[in-house]
Order: C-alpha cells, then structure tokens, then sequence
C-alpha cells in the first residue's frame, strides 16, 4: 500500500515538475514580459504597463486578429469539407484497404512541412508546374498569379492540416454503427436527412476535436504566409515572429502571445462545453 | 389479390456464392409470418430484400402487386425492428419514434399525436423524455416496435428481435408482438432461428436452409408433417430409425426397423425394398416398466441411460438392444403415475400407432 503510494505521490510529482518547467514557468514569464516596456537599448526595461495591452485594440493589430481568425476558419471549413467525404470513405472501405489509406494520409507528416511548403511554391509560382501544364493543355493563354497570394496561403494551409481534420473524423465515423443508417433509411429518410440527422450529429465530436486541431494551429503557423502568402499577408504568427526577431519589441510579441493564448483557451473551454454536453450521465433503467 | 407481398423466382449472390436460390413466396396479407431457419441459411438476406435493403440478383419482389424489386428502402412501405434495436442514441424517445413521420414532414401536431399513440400501444408512455441508454434492454425493444409501426407500414419486419432477450422476457414479448399483430391488423414478418419462437407466434412458418425453403405451412403442419429430415430435426427433437420396406398392399406397408416388423399406412405410395426414415418424436414414445407389461410384442427392450427430470415432463435417453440411443419425453398423467426410472433399468419401448412420419430415404 505504502509503496502503491509512494509510487503516485513520485508520478505526480514529476507531472507537476515537468508542466511547472516547461508549461506554467515559461507561460508566467511570458506573461510578465508583457507587462514589462520595450527598451531601446536593452531587450526590456524593468518598468510595469498595460500599455501592451491597449496597444492591442490598435485598429491595425485588431485588423491582423481578424484576417487570422478568417482565414484560419476558412482553412477549418475547407479542411472539413475535404475532409469529411474523405474519412467517410476510408472508414466504409474494406478493413484490409483501411490502414493503407491511413498510411497514406500521414506519409507527409514524415517530411518536414517547412520542404512541403516549398514543394506548393515549385507548384504554383508563375512558371511552376501548375501555370506549365495549364499553358500546356491550353486552358490559359498566359500564366496566373497564383502564389502571393491569399488563395495560395489557405492552399498551403488545408495541405499541411488536411491530416488533422482527416483522423480524427475517421475515428468518429469509424465508431459510428451503421446500422443507424440502415434504420433511418428504413424510417423513409433520404441521403440528405440521412446526413443531416444522423451522420452529422454522431460524429459531432470527431467534426469539434477536428476544427481544434486545425483551427488553433492555422493562426499560428507563420512559415506558410511567409512563404507562399509573400509575406504581404500578415497573420498573427508573423507579426508575433517579427515582434520577437525583426522589431525586437519582447513586450509586445509576449502581449499578442498571450492575447492569442487566451483567445484559445476560450475556444478550448467551448468545445470542452459542448463535448461535456454530448455525454450524459447514466441512469439506472427502469 | 390476398397477396400482400409475393417474391418470384428470387435469388441472390454475393460474389458469385449463392445465399438464396429460386424463392417463392406469397405473404398474405394481416397474416404473422414466421421465417425460421439456422444461422447463414440466408432469412436475414430474405428480409433485407423485402425491406429494400439487398437488391435481388434474378427474379422479382412485388408489393401490393407492384414489382418493387428495384425500389430503394427509403421509398418502401415497411419498416423494420432490427435485432441490435438501432436507437439513435443522441434523441430521446419521442424522437426516435417521431424521426418517421419527420421524414414526411407530417404537420407538428399529428406527429405528436401518433408518437404518444404509439408509445402508448407499448406502454412505454412515461419514458417518452428519456435517451435510450437509459433504458433497459426490454423497454428498447418495445420503442423500437413503436418507432416502426407509428409510420403504419405495410409490412412490419422483425429480425431476430428477442434474441437479445432473456427467457422469461422473451416469452412475454412473444405473447405482446401476437396481441400488437392483431390489434394493429398489419403482416408481420419474423425471422428467427428459435424453433419455439417461430411455432408460437407465427399463422406460418416458412422453415429455410442453405438459401432454400424447405417447408411452409402452419406450426401444425411444420411439426407433425415435416415434408423432409432438415425440417423434423430442426424443428423440434425427433428420433430417426433407417427402415425398410419388406411388402406392400395398396392401403398399408410392412416395413423392418431395429429388428422388428410393423404394419403402417402407405402414406406416399411407398415400393417395395424402398428404404425409408421413421420419424418418432420423444413425446409419442410411451416407456414401461418391465412389471407394467404383459404383451411385449411390438416393444422394443431397452436400458435407462440418462434421466431428466424437466418439472412437467422427464425426459428419458434410452439405450436400445442394437445399441441406438433414443430420447422419450414421459408426461405425469393418470395413467401413468410411476415415471421413477433408474439409470440402467430395463424398460419396454413403444409408440401410440399412426403418430409416426414416414419419409423416404433418398440418400441410399
């Protein structure tokens, strides 16, 4: 018993160590840089604000939260739309086919993302290999400015996250009976109602777990704006990059940091709500 | 037209192996239909192409005279009780049983008024808010039930909807799917592979194997007058002695079985030196004590072997002289009140004359 014990008191002593070392230590740093002001001379002068935080509802700054937050929910609505036919379909295959085309989804995951970012760039620069073959087949006369460009940015960015969306609406369809739809068929419902009343709300918690983990990275990933938004895009992963590296304002970067932090959190904490709303605790029967 | 559904020459493959060959079957219609066979003789294929969900690979499937046989689930006037319940777990009751009448965009209030009906009819009224984890595995079912018949189908199917059941439940889910059949006035169709299920609900019976029928007709029929050797061995005991006909008259045959000679009716216009089966079902075996007999000579000696004792019956493996083992169930009744065996007591063996089936041996 003592030593069941002393065993658990060991585990989560080191729990704690590691998440105070690397989680909460650093978090509080953070967290206190932003209060701090940003010296010229030095990396930051000892000097207590909230100027930091003011400075955020700068219509500028507010300007680049907004374009992140669209653009990173139109990369969540295009990864979803993807990949939901996708998983659907790899989920109803043949077990035997099942893993391969699992398999196939997170191969790249083995390549750096930063090499796949540049693959997109030979792919769709002026004269990459999209604009040759379409001058090729003749659909275009003269080459389309692809890269530089928004378009290019959500391209990049539902490539590099498609796999995050694709697992776990897998697991959730995977999950799902099919006999429900057999059922709902049988009740008289079309594929639409099928879809709508059916499909939809089971694998809700693979389509929520799926938007986070593709939503929340989509803001932060700055390589992808850089390199094939041409820098002109600029979302909040950029600007908190270039507060750190270009401007060396620490105050600041740490400010849209945790601004950025608690933005997340807030969105973890609805879809903690709403996945706690989906389970219901059980009741004896009768 | 009596016919409510009637399937014509149907078959089925998958990947070229046959699950149903050349069925025929005509359901009439308001009967309790009873389709009772072993696990893979292809009754659930069977009604999954009723329901629409298997399309047949040769031959039609007509509903009310229409042919069907193409026409996809959802726009088929049945509705099936699936054996896993299928609940959609995230509605509550009324839900569940309303997702039908939805589908039809029905007006709100009429929705509300077959629900409540329907749930009434299975007593299930007062859960109406709950979700169907919470329910236990009997009430499911009956929701189940609900939602199918508050869309008044043609045709209710019913897989297999009481093998999850335990005994006592299932008897008395038996007796209620009997009641609702006749108060409700539609065709029920039941797949099951409980004999005793199939002989106690059903108006027919329809007694499948490896993709064929092989015998419809009512529990009565099925049961004393199987039609072969699959349908007497699955549908109940029976004890099955090789025999031979030794001479024929027009009305009777003298048959040789287990070293004895009997007169019995010429049923099928048997040949001679034909070789038969002589089906005895345990109950139309009579066993006596060696004392209680004076005459033994159409009895057949044999030992005790095992007792069973069963409440209202005992059930008796006895040991006959050429050393085939036998099962006679013994009833308590007036006659016969001594029904005390020992293990290894000698015993004499008959059968009450005209009881038993005769069936000829076509694998010699």
């Amino acid at each position: 018993m003592t030593q069941d014990k002393l065993f658990r008191t060991f585990s989560t002593t080191i729990v704690w160590f590691w998440l105070s070392v690397f989680a909460l230590v650093p978090s509080f740093l953070l967290f206190m840089t932003s209060l701090l002001v940003h010296g010229d001379s030095e990396l930051v002068r000892l000097q207590f604000t909230v100027d930091n935080y003011l400075q955020l509802f700068n219509a500028n700054y507010l300007r680049v939260f907004l374009r992140s937050f669209l653009l990173a929910g139109a990369c969540t609505v295009g990864c979803l739309l993807l990949a939901y036919p996708f998983s659907y379909l790899i989920a109803r295959s043949a077990d035997r086919y099942k893993g391969i085309l699992l398999l196939l989804v997170v191969i790249p995951f083995w390549t750096s993302s930063l090499i796949r970012s540049y693959a997109i760039v030979a792919i769709l620069k002026t004269h990459g290999i999209l604009n040759t073959f379409l001058l090729w087949v003749g659909i275009i006369d003269t080459p389309i400015q692809m890269l530089y460009t928004d378009t290019a940015t959500l391209i990049g960015l539902i490539y590099t996250l498609l796999p995050l969306m694709i697992l776990p609406l897998y697991a959730s369809i995977e999950k799902l009976d099919t006999r429900l739809i057999d059922a709902a068929c049988d009740l008289g419902a079309n594929k639409i109602q099928v879809l709508l009343k059916i499909l939809l709300p089971l694998t809700l918690p693979g389509i929520l777990s799926g938007c986070v983990l593709v939503f929340l990275p989509a803001m932060t990933i700055f390589y992808i704006p850089d390199l094939l938004g041409g820098a002109k895009t600029l979302l909040i992963g950029n600007i908190i990059q270039s507060q750190f590296l270009a401007a060396r304002n620490w105050p600041m970067g740490a400010t849209i940091s945790v601004a950025l932090t608690l933005l997340m959190s807030m969105m973890l904490f609805i879809y903690w709500r709403c996945y706690k709303h989906k389970k219901e605790p059980m009741y004896e029967s009768y | 037209m009596n016919n409510i559904i009637e399937l014509k020459g149907v078959s089925k493959y998958y990947h070229d192996h046959p699950v149903l060959q050349d069925i025929d079957l005509e359901v009439k219609n308001r009967e309790f239909l009873t389709i009772l066979g072993p696990s893979g003789c292809g009754k659930t294929t069977l009604l999954r192409l009723i329901s629409g969900f298997e399309t047949p690979s040769s031959g039609t499937i007509l509903m009310k005279g229409k042919d069907v046989s193409e026409l996809p689930a959802p726009l088929r006037h049945v509705n099936t009780v699936f054996q896993s319940y299928a609940l959609f777990p995230h509605m509550n009751v009324f839900e569940n049983v309303a997702f039908g009448l939805r589908c039809q965009h029905l007006p709100k209030d009429e929705i509300d008024h077959r629900v409540r009906e329907a749930l009434r009819m299975v007593k299930l009224e007062h859960l109406i808010l709950r979700k169907p984890h919470q329910l236990s595995g009997g009430q499911q079912q009956r929701i189940a039930i609900a939602r199918a018949v508050v869309n008044k189908p043609l045709v209710l199917l019913l897989d297999e909807p009481l093998s999850s059941l335990d005994y006592r439940l299932r008897k008395t889910m038996q007796m209620e799917l009997k009641q609702l059949q006749s108060d409700l006035g539609i065709t029920f169709i039941l797949v099951t592979h409980d004999q005793e299920e199939a002989l106690s609900t059903a108006d027919r019976v329809v007694i499948m194997n490896h993709g064929l029928i092989e015998q419809i007709g009512t529990p009565r029929a099925v049961y004393e007058e199987p039609e072969n050797l699959h349908v007497a061995q699955f549908v109940g005991e029976v004890n099955i002695f090789n025999a031979k006909v030794l001479a024929i008259s027009p009305d009777t045959i003298e048959v040789e079985f287990e070293g004895k000679q009997f007169t019995l009716k010429n049923s099928k216009n048997f040949s001679e030196a034909e070789f038969l089966y002589i089906l005895l079902r345990p109950e139309d075996l009579e066993v006596w004590g060696v004392n209680e007999v004076q005459n033994p000579e159409n009895m057949y000696s044999a030992n005790v072997v095992q007792v069973i004792y069963k409440g209202s019956t005992v059930d008796l493996i006895l040991k006959l002289k050429s050393g085939t083992q036998i099962l006679a169930t013994q009833f308590f009744n007036e006659d016969d009140e001594k029904l005390d065996f020992r293990l290894g007591e000698s015993v004499w063996v008959c059968w009450r004359s005209g009881w038993e089936v005769i069936l000829a041996n076509d694998t010699r």
